[in-house]
């Protein structure tokens, strides 16, 4: 308690001035919103850094090391040189919609923030008993960000890039929504401090129940955010820049941030739904010693190392992979990745059901209790891990079955070989 | 200014009009200031055509006015990626007019320096092919190799990319002191290197995805278009102007041409690597059998061949570049016409592009390896 003692201080204070409603359902949240709004911006920001950095250590160089100790203060010096840009409307571009479109991408992806349960008590602003349903729904308002962006741009890149996109996320963001419900039958409850506490009583992260589903997640969120090797939308070799081909200074950087926030969300929700969000082992004791404040802020510190784990990965695969291409898009994720989302669901539910059908059966204990998510016993746990990385296989194998006539199928088999031919010396050769 | 015809004639997928798309000048992966205007159905190509002269320089006139030793720094810019190649075969030409006797080192270190040129400008290549097909990390990678035979080049000629090589007649100077344990370096450390980017691309399903079948091309419409180089040999033609011509000191050595079968961007791809590694090998069995003597010849104050006309090429790394001289007698060339590997392989992008994506344009812009530098002239 004696971290945060200010709060009280704060709290104290504010009541002498506002009523007890007032500061509680009115001032409070509007800090907790400024802060998870600097949090998040400030994440964003880094992330840009970290991006750079990374690339450029997969690159074999340095990355920024200009501004500050190790070019530390480069998102701030890019952040001021984007400010001070000329803002360019093109003289054909619909003024309105051109106008309007970074700030639609910005605010989609940054509402989401708000059931982003970053920890434990004051560290969640509002937590929604509907809050992955609200996820999923706000950030899909992003894709029309993109359309409008692409066309009032009323240029032809920027167009092809708004199509390509909408139809991109909006296919994409099927499958992430059905990837998630595995996990839901678990946790019981759509509200994601729910699930958080669900996967903190039972004791176990999702991931081990849906390793399958993780997979799942975690691609078609890569789609969904049209980063590589799915970031046809912005393609920079075949469309320029894409749907923000005509866009500069600040309002290019609001696009740029609401692909790094989008970004960051999926990583939070993938980090709430499997990685036990904020909850991880031994952090519950400083609650018990009293120390809540230090407790939460320690949750939080939990939560942002492991979405950021999550997020490195977004940059490894960006920085070592080649681009897909439109229609091989479209098959990954309609003739994959929903597919395998329908049979791991199908999966889930009988799992779920045999746990149920065998507890009780012959004295085996598999539930422990139904309240917060599903509370397995050790037995119940080990039965479901068996079924999560027998459902990695089963999904594996009936995805192949599906697709074993596509062309794209197993390239690595049609791979060949050049020939080596050596022709005699100084005569003329033949094929 | 290139006028493109529209017509709406053919059908298109749910009767939606066609769309007409610039590519370029100005666009990142026209390798340069190609214009390719394509007419669109939904993402589909129908139809292309390309617009060059971007960079026209008027090289063949300038040639005219220019005594033939004056002329062989303008050839260096042709194909600025392939300075030293380009450079030999304007000086090869003049000596083969004038019927020099170039001693053994110079035609031993021409082979090793346009060999390294190959792999450079190869790597070159393969960093803008995976760039365009989205493999970003390969461009760095490959341009740290790049700038070790630059570094090479930097100190034999002054110069890392318009590196005037030759002199008609030999060299201008002889190797440097470190000539021989720079390139030792860069030939033991290549292999590994080459085996670095077949991890990161010749098993990477996305990258088989976007090259295999893509912008095929069947050996006898390679030949009948012209085709030369990695792009000829990839549609599987065994023609290399290195052993079939053999100029320089090619005949003293032990080499293979790596043929492709299916003329896809993806075997056009892997024979470009295997011509690295041939490459590799070729400077290695130069510099180990590296004569000693002198890198000149005799010559005449002023080169003034004999009246004719004669024709020379060489297998530059895009394909055969070859050079024309009509000679009247004077010391200048009366007229002069340059074969340009890259203009004749830009003429296949139509017929491999059509029935592909956007993204394949792309893709296939970068397996012909063309440099607009030569195409312009």
């Amino acid at each position: 308690m004696l971290l945060l003692a200010p709060v009280d201080v704060l709290n104290d204070l504010l009541l002498r001035f506002f009523s007890d409603e007032t500061v509680k359902y009115f001032i409070w949240p509007l800090i907790q919103i400024g802060l998870v709004v600097t949090l998040v911006a400030l994440w964003v920001a880094y992330a840009t850094y970290l991006e750079r950095k990374i690339s450029a250590f997969i690159q074999a160089r340095l990355g920024p090391m200009r501004v500050g100790p190790w070019g530390l203060l480069q998102p701030i010096a890019d952040g001021l040189k984007l400010l001070t840009k000329e803002d360019f409307i093109p003289e054909k571009a619909d003024r309105w919609i051109f106008f309007f479109a970074p700030y639609i991408a910005v605010a989609s992806a940054f509402i989401v923030f708000s059931v982003i349960p970053f920890g434990p008590d004051w560290a969640v602003i509002a937590d929604v008993n509907i809050g992955l349903l609200l996820v999923l729904a706000v950030s899909s308002v992003g894709v029309l960000a993109l359309i409008l962006a692409g066309w009032s741009s009323n240029s032809k890149y920027a167009l092809l890039g708004g199509l390509r996109s909408s139809a991109q996320m909006v296919s994409y963001e099927v499958a992430m929504g059905l990837s998630l419900i595995g996990a839901l039958m678990f946790a019981r409850t759509l509200s994601l401090s729910g699930i958080v506490g669900a996967q903190g009583s039972d004791s176990i992260w999702y991931i081990l129940y849906q390793p399958a589903g993780f997979l799942m997640f975690l691609i078609s969120g890569i789609a969904e955010n049209n980063r590589a090797p799915f970031d046809l939308p912005e393609a920079e070799s075949e469309l320029v820049a894409g749907f923000h081909t005509e866009y500069s200074g600040m309002r290019w950087s609001l696009f740029f941030m609401a692909e790094y926030a989008a970004m960051v969300v999926v990583t939070a929700v993938a980090t709430t739904v499997y990685l036990g969000g904020w909850y991880f082992p031994f952090v519950y004791r400083l609650e018990e010693s009293g120390y809540h404040n230090l407790y939460v802020l320690v949750s939080v510190l939990v939560f942002l190392v492991k979405a950021s784990i999550i997020l490195y990965i977004y940059f490894w695969l960006r920085w070592t992979l080649p681009r897909f291409r439109y229609d091989q898009l479209m098959d990954i994720g309609w003739k994959w990745l929903i597919p395998s989302a329908l049979i791991n669901i199908v999966l889930s539910a009988f799992a779920v059901f045999v746990l149920q059908a065998l507890n009780g059966w012959r004295g085996i204990q598999t539930i422990e209790g139904l309240d917060r998510g599903m509370n397995l016993t050790a037995t119940g746990k080990g039965i479901m891990i068996a079924f999560g990385l027998a459902g990695l296989f089963i999904t594996g194998v009936l995805l192949a079955r599906i697709n074993w006539r596509s062309r794209d199928f197993n390239l690595k088999t049609q791979r060949r070989n050049i020939r080596l031919v050596n022709v005699p010396k100084g005569k003329p050769a033949r094929a | 200014m290139h006028q493109v015809e529209i017509a709406t004639t053919q059908e298109t997928l749910l009767d939606s009009p066609e769309m007409v798309l610039n590519m370029g000048p100005q666009h990142p992966s026209t390798h340069g200031v190609l214009r390719v205007v394509l007419r669109l159905d939904g993402e589909t190509v129908i139809d292309l055509d390309c617009d060059i002269g971007y960079l026209h320089r008027g090289m063949e006139k300038i040639a005219e006015n220019r005594m033939y030793t004056m002329i062989a720094p303008y050839w260096d810019r042709l194909d600025y990626i392939a300075a030293v190649s380009n450079g030999l075969v304007w000086v090869e030409t003049v000596e083969q007019m004038m019927g020099l006797d170039v001693p053994p080192r110079a035609h031993y270190l021409r082979t090793i320096l346009t060999e390294l040129n190959r792999i450079a400008s190869h790597l070159l290549w393969l960093a803008t092919h995976a760039l365009d097909i989205g493999a970003i990390t390969v461009l760095l990678w490959a341009l740290r190799e790049r700038e070790e035979i630059l570094k090479i080049f930097e100190r034999q000629f002054g110069a890392r990319l318009t590196c005037h090589a030759w002199r008609v007649g030999g060299m201008p100077n002889d190797a440097y002191d470190d000539f021989h344990k720079d390139v030792k370096q860069f030939v033991n450390n290549f292999p590994k290197r080459i085996d670095e980017y077949e991890t990161v691309l010749s098993e990477n399903r996305i990258w088989l995805s976007r090259t295999v079948g893509i912008g095929v091309i069947a050996a006898e419409d390679a030949i009948a278009i012209g085709l030369s180089g990695p792009a000829l040999r990839g549609s599987g033609v065994a023609w290399d102007v290195r052993k079939s011509r053999p100029y320089a000191a090619y005949a003293d050595m032990d080499f293979d041409i790596p043929l492709g079968e299916n003329g896809d961007t993806y075997d056009r791809y892997l024979v470009r690597l295997e011509e690295m590694r041939q490459s590799r090998r070729i400077v290695d069995q130069a510099l180990e059998n590296l004569p000693d003597g002198p890198v000149n010849a005799k010559l005449p104050k002023i080169v003034k061949p004999p009246v004719g006309d004669y024709y020379h090429s060489i297998e530059g790394p895009k394909g055969e570049i070859g050079c024309y001289i009509v000679s009247d007698g004077t010391a200048q060339p009366w007229r002069v016409r340059v074969r340009p590997p890259s203009f004749v392989n830009l003429q296949a992008l139509r017929q491999m592009c059509i029935g592909h994506l956007v993204a394949d344009v792309v893709a296939i812009i970068g397996t012909l390896d063309i440099v607009l530098g030569e195409i312009d002239r």
